[in-house]
């Protein structure tokens, strides 16, 4: 009897408890965003441009979520490593850019420019899909049937290692991207103030994301892939060559993260060793908001999470006389996570693996 | 863990073949030779270099390009096993392909200037691969490939009796060259000055030291082996081996509780910090270990004892009240108790890796909170709380004074943990804990209550977390919101797992590896998470249940040896 | 484990032998000890602050200040050798501990200079003050280290470099006395040094009757500061001080030139990005802006050919900002030991460490590179001369450092 007043307790309390949080996180959304818009301090052009960076951060994000998301699907395991397959991508543009731009060639005219961001989005997908390859082949795939823990340990394991090396090869410094005249500038779009360089990011990523959901979709890879998401048993018993499939996951994901780099690395300039962390960890928390294995949803993920960041501390928490509420930016992103981990964890748009229990 | 275990030795009983198979040779040659090249671009060998073995004639960066080429010698010659000639030719072979691989490099380096690419192809580099002859000496890789690669084929050859003390009388060079000057200086100061400078030089072995010691473990394995000793103490009736093993127990003890007198306050420093993290390591033991809840934000907890002590026992500016330490040690201990089952109570449903992410996000928002202008107010902000005073108040000359305080009140604590935590295990709520941590399913059929059950795992870790804060609070003096990172949270879990999951040794040996070692040698503390990296990834794939584990999580996690690497065909069996 | 039991037991044989030790006599009576270096040995002397890591450059940069103060005496001292011994720091109060129980054990260490990040010798000094030994920063600028109101764990502590106290005064100054500015906005990026600053520079502007509207942070780490810089915007400042490092300060210099209602905000930084790093990283968007930084266009003529050795042995121009300082530094000390040290007819000296301490403190008059020094009784060695320098197109081209300084003028 005791026991089991015990234990009813305890489910109230809890129960409270996640109510009372809801309520919490409810009000605060609410009424600062109500107090800030009432302060009056920010017009809507400001809104607009603070959107507008949040697009295209949300954009950088979707990209890298797409490579969390799609391992996760097809081997249930987070890979601690994938904002170090971004990070290589960054680097590759570096170098790829500075090839470029001591040839002259970088800065000659706009269409020069565009065409050596392409050239630097290629580089860095190759140098991006290498690195993946590996690090799955040499930590991930013996570790295929082992619980759960181990490949969890390992690709932080291989997140370290891939930092660490690239620390070494090129060192602690900063690394900064040639500037690109042409891409600094306001693009001549009506009602909206952005720079072609958030315009480039956003629609390369979008054009990257529909090709690669067309990838997933429409293509025998992959179906595949998304066979062996489903069940790798009964794909492989269907004569799917499970090993490829795997492969060519993590290398698409890695893929879409090297773009990832060169792009953030446009927008940002800066790239060191330890760039691929906090958007590692980013990228991640907007997959699972998007509902991790969904493609469309890391897309959405993306985007929202970047929007959140970008509006977020000015919105909520300025108007509640938060002192410097920017440095709060990554506790919004780290409740956000733990909000939708515990209230939703199948995300936004739903999970598409099935749940099974750890 | 055996040095053979290593390198497998699947070939030993095979008969001898003559024909060989080139493209494996050139395949082990290739890799060796990556290996080797990535030495060198990622500076290990160049930083390494500085680190005498043995004075004036190897260092450690010299050592690691020759290890290299030598085990890519050696593992050709392992997998062709065939006849002394078959060997010593791969051997020769696969070494002289790495040795052309590292002369490319020395090329590259010459020719282009690699070094606007690569920091570490530098002068300084070739001038190590080639004994000071720069470019005009990019030959001398290749032939001491060549030499190197035939004599670990040749060695190969040499029966395991042999082999293995030879291995192990090199790697005590190696692991005693590096010690020598931490052993030099307390040897020194105790007025031993000719024995030290005897054995050992200013950094590194003499070359008397050198012989010496590689004499006494090669002989000593010999000597071990004729006489069976191994075999004779496991047949031992387990009383009598207790009878031999209690003296050698005590002595350990003794040992453990002398060492920061007799090795020096630098040493106690270190020893301090490498007890704190056992002390937290045996908490996240309990969460971890037992109950199987990846907790990766152990730094939150940590933080908060970390903080209680440090508000309530400042003098400075922050503090709030100046209690004696032992005072708020207990506030410390609650608060992050009460911590604990505030944020574990939303999140412990949420399964397996998820729950990693999760504390991982709390950790890093007590962190951002520790540092913001919002709470500058009551926690300093990056002002920090300063001026903590140590939990034993005594003069300077006291043989308490400093960090030596620190070293026995963390062992207390830990010795304390440690009987919770063996007192815990063979509970009822320790048994829950490993049922939950194998099956959670069944172990909820079973009529367990999940969210109870984890919750108290929970609570726990959090609870030693708080006490390894506040711990900290008393070595340091000051806390600042720099010192609450995630490596605080990912250095606990690394020594968890790598020493042993559920295991009171594991926890201690993986804290003497994973933070004793790194505070010796600073000197190369930028390559220590590199080698961490590689040491998660090691141990994953070859022994995931730790150095030392319990019986329990060896019998989950060990994959047995003669179970091949996972074919990916099938799909997961068990999940979790 | 093998390793573990070879250990223990050598360690076992170590401590049966160090049963049988034997100390050392020493002569002159001093409350603090004496170290005594005999004939033929070196006079061992530390250099302790942050040697790996991000970090690294500051702490290497000093110690090559101290290499070549050594090198300038030619290794000698006393007719002894200088021994230098480095220990590493790691910017952090734990490795700073660390690094001063090592040093601090060694019976046979004189002086130290040291550390290099504030963060450390917030960590060590007690320890090295208590062992009776006293270190000179080269670069620690933390104010509270040499307040009037110290307590006596910094007893061994001085500076050559200048505390921030003076840094935020000047900043202060300059923005309301030379640019007639009214109106201010800080950003710090959440580390001791740059709240602290810009915490001094709030306190001193209000003073001179100016008015801070906004006190704003952000993370290290954090690329978009978007959104900090619109809240800055939003209070329209006539001045942005924001005196971090230089990835951060990068990010913001970079960035501020993206958002609306900044362009007529003049920005300014600190000496933590007084580096052509951070021109590389905030690109062209750096021109036009201010930094405040020792004024190194006042060191002495001696400065030039510091340069030139310092490039003859290392190949390149100094890394950060302090060099001059830890030269400076490394010849207080080594002045210091000349005056005190008791010289025996069998060519040993003893080496009384509180006359040494109180030599040091006692230094006035002292012709160094960065200016004529004396220090107060609280360890304030350093000349406090703090200079604003422009960006131009100049250093945004690659030259660095800027000529010379805006203000103050001479």
């Amino acid at each position: 009897m005791n026991r089991r007043l015990v234990e009813r307790l305890t489910e109230a309390a809890i129960a409270t408890f996640l109510w009372s949080f809801r309520l919490v996180i409810v009000l605060v959304v609410v009424l600062g965003s109500f107090l800030t818009i009432v302060s009056g301090k920010y017009d809507l052009e400001t809104w607009v441009r603070l959107a507008v960076t949040g697009a295209s951060l949300g954009s950088v994000y979707a990209l890298i979520a797409l490579g969390y998301t799609m391992v996760y699907g097809i081997l249930r395991m987070i890979n601690f490593a994938h904002g170090e397959i971004f990070m290589g991508g960054a680097f590759a543009g570096y170098f790829t850019a500075v090839v470029l731009d001591d040839a002259g060639f970088l800065n000659y005219s706009p269409v020069t420019a565009l065409i050596s961001v392409a050239i630097m989005i290629v580089v860095a997908m190759a140098i991006s899909t290498l690195l993946a390859v590996l690090v799955e082949r040499l930590a991930y795939r013996p570790l295929r049937n082992t619980p759960r823990l181990v490949p969890l340990i390992a690709a932080i394991g291989a997140s370290f290692f891939l930092q660490y090396t690239f620390r070494g090869f090129f060192g602690p410094g900063i690394y900064a991207y040639p500037g690109i005249d042409f891409l600094s500038q306001q693009a001549p779009i009506p009602l909206l103030t952005i720079r072609w360089v958030e315009l480039l990011v956003i629609v390369a990523a979008v054009v990257m994301m529909t090709v690669l959901y067309l990838f997933v979709m429409r293509t025998r890879i992959g179906t595949a892939i998304r066979a062996v998401s489903e069940d790798k048993s009964t794909a492989a018993l269907m004569g799917i060559d499970v090993n490829r499939s795997i492969v060519t996951t993590f290398a698409v994901g890695a893929a879409m993260a090297g773009a990832a780099g060169v792009l953030y690395a446009l927008m940002f300039r800066q790239v060191t060793f330890f760039v691929g962390f906090i958007p590692g960890i980013k990228a991640f928390t907007a997959a699972v908001l998007g509902g991790i294995g969904n493609v469309p949803g890391a897309m959405l993920g993306g985007l929202f999470l970047g929007e959140i960041e970008s509006i977020g501390p000015v919105l909520f928490l300025d108007g509640l006389g938060v002192p410097a509420p920017s440095q709060l930016k990554d506790v919004i992103a780290f409740t956000m996570l733990v909000l939708v981990l515990v209230f939703r964890p199948s995300g936004i748009l739903g999970e598409r693996v099935t749940k099974d229990r750890a | 863990m055996n040095v053979d275990q290593i390198v497998p030795l699947a070939g030993d009983d095979a008969p001898p073949t003559e024909s060989i198979d080139w493209r494996d040779v050139i395949r082990v040659g290739l890799l060796g030779g990556a290996v080797g090249v990535y030495l060198c671009l990622v500076g290990i060998v160049p930083v390494f270099d500085t680190r005498p073995l043995v004075s004036g004639i190897i260092s450690l960066g010299e050592a690691a390009i020759v290890a290299a080429i030598a085990t890519t010698g050696a593992v050709a010659a392992r997998n062709a096993h065939g006849t002394v000639r078959s060997a010593l030719m791969t051997g020769a072979v696969a070494g002289l392909i790495a040795g052309i691989m590292l002369s490319l490099l020395i090329v590259a380096s010459e020719l282009v200037n690699l070094r606007g690419f690569m920091l570490n192809a530098s002068p300084q580099l070739v001038a190590l691969l080639t004994f000071g002859m720069g470019l005009a000496g990019a030959w001398v890789p290749i032939v001491a490939g060549l030499v190197l690669g035939a004599a670990a084929g040749a060695f190969w050859l040499v029966p395991v009796r042999y082999r293995s003390p030879i291995v192990r009388g090199f790697l005590s060079i190696v692991i005693l060259g590096l010690f020598a000057g931490l052993l030099r200086a307390p040897l020194l100061a105790a007025g031993m000055g000719q024995l030290a400078r005897l054995l050992f030089a200013s950094e590194g072995l003499t070359i008397f030291g050198a012989v010496l010691t590689f004499g006494l473990v090669v002989g000593g394995r010999i000597v071990r082996q004729r006489f069976g000793f191994q075999g004779r103490l496991d047949a031992l009736p387990d009383a009598r081996r207790k009878q031999l093993l209690a003296p050698a127990v005590v002595l350990v003890l003794l040992i453990v509780l002398a060492m920061p007198l007799a090795l020096g306050p630098f040493f106690a420093q270190v020893i301090a910090l490498v007890a704190l993290y056992v002390l937290m390591g045996l908490g996240l033991n309990i969460t971890l270990g037992l109950a199987g809840l990846l907790d990766l934000g152990f730094v939150a907890f940590f933080a908060v004892g970390a903080y209680t002590v440090g508000l309530l026992t400042s003098t400075a500016e922050f503090g709030l009240m100046q209690l004696p330490f032992w005072a708020a040690v207990p506030f410390a201990v609650i608060f992050a108790m009460l911590f604990g089952a505030f944020l574990g109570l939303p999140i412990l449903g949420i399964r397996g890796d998820y729950l990693a992410i999760a504390t991982l996000g709390f950790g890093e928002i007590i962190g951002i909170l520790a540092r913001s202008n919002l709470m500058l107010p009551l926690l300093g902000g990056p002002r920090g709380v300063i001026n903590i005073p140590k939990p034993i108040d005594v003069s300077a000359t006291h043989f308490l004074a400093g960090p030596v305080q620190i070293y026995y009140i963390a062992l207390v604590f830990a010795a304390l943990i440690a009987f919770i935590a063996w007192r815990l295990r063979g509970s009822r709520l320790g048994r829950a804990w490993v049922a939950i941590r194998e099956d959670e399913d069944v172990a909820e059929a079973v009529g367990i209550n999940l969210i109870q059950t984890k919750l108290l795992a929970y609570m726990l870790g959090a609870a030693f977390a708080g006490l390894g804060g506040a711990v900290f609070a008393g070595l340091v003096g000051s806390i600042f919101p720099s010192s609450i990172n995630l490596f605080v949270s990912i250095n606990v879990a690394a020594i968890v797992i790598v020493g042993g999951m559920g295991s009171i040794p594991g926890v201690v040996l993986g804290a003497l590896f994973l933070i004793g070692i790194p505070e010796l040698f600073r000197e190369f503390s930028d390559y220590r998470f590199l080698f961490y990296g590689i040491a998660l990834i090691a141990m994953m794939r070859f022994r995931p249940e730790g150095l030392l584990p319990s019986g329990i999580v060896k019998r989950e996690l060990h994959v047995p040896e003669n179970v091949g690497p996972a074919t990916a065909v099938t799909g997961d069996t068990t999940p979790g | 484990m093998k390793f573990v039991r070879i250990g223990a037991l050598g360690l076992a044989a170590m401590l049966a032998l160090s049963a049988c030790g034997q100390s050392a006599a020493s002569p002159p009576a001093d409350p603090l000890g004496v170290v005594t270096v005999p004939a033929g040995e070196a006079i061992k002397v530390a250099y302790w602050g942050v040697l790996s890591g991000a970090d690294s450059t500051l702490g290497i940069d000093s110690q090559r200040g101290v290499e070549i103060a050594i090198d300038d005496r030619e290794g000698k001292l006393l007719d002894h050798d200088i021994q230098l011994i480095t220990e590493d720091g790691l910017c952090t109060p734990e490795g700073g501990a660390t690094a001063a129980q090592k040093l601090a054990a060694d019976t046979t260490l004189v002086a130290l200079i040291g550390s290099a990040c504030s963060d450390e010798t917030q960590g060590g000094i007690k320890t090295l003050t208590d062992a009776g030994l006293t270190t000179l920063s080269p670069s620690n600028t933390r104010p509270a280290f040499t307040f009037e109101d110290r307590d006596a764990t910094f007893d061994g502590y001085a500076r050559t470099a200048h505390s921030d106290a003076f840094q935020g005064k000047a900043v202060a100054e300059f923005l309301y006395n030379e640019q007639g500015l009214r109106t201010a906005a800080t950003i710090h990026d959440g580390s001791a040094y740059a709240e602290a600053l810009q915490q001094v520079f709030t306190d001193e502007f209000i003073a001179l009757g100016g008015e801070v509207l906004l006190q704003e942070a952000v993370s290290k780490g954090q690329t978009d500061m978007k959104p900090v810089l619109t809240s800055v915007a939003a209070a329209n400042p006539d001045v942005l001080y924001f005196p971090v490092f230089i990835a951060e300060g990068g990010y913001i210099a970079a960035q501020a030139k993206e958002v609306a209602g900044l362009e007529d905000t003049l920005l300014i930084g600190s000496d933590g990005m007084f580096s052509p790093d951070f021109i590389t990283a905030a690109g062209p968007a750096a021109e036009g802006m201010y930094l405040s930084s020792p004024n190194f266009s006042a060191f002495q003529d001696a400065y030039a050919s510091f340069l030139d050795k310092h490039r003859t042995k290392y190949g390149e121009d100094p890394l950060s900002a302090f060099h001059a300082h830890a030269y400076d530094a490394a010849n207080i000390v080594f002045d210091a030991i000349e005056a005190v040290a008791i010289q025996n007819d069998d060519g040993s000296i003893h080496i009384p460490k509180q006359a040494l301490r109180d030599a040091i403190f006692a230094t006035s008059d002292h012709q160094g590179l960065t200016g004529v020094l004396s220090c107060s009784p609280t360890g304030d060695c350093g000349a406090p001369l703090i200079a604003v320098y422009q960006v131009t197109s100049r250093e945004t081209g690659g030259e660095w450092p800027p000529e010379a300084p805006v203000w103050p003028t001479e």
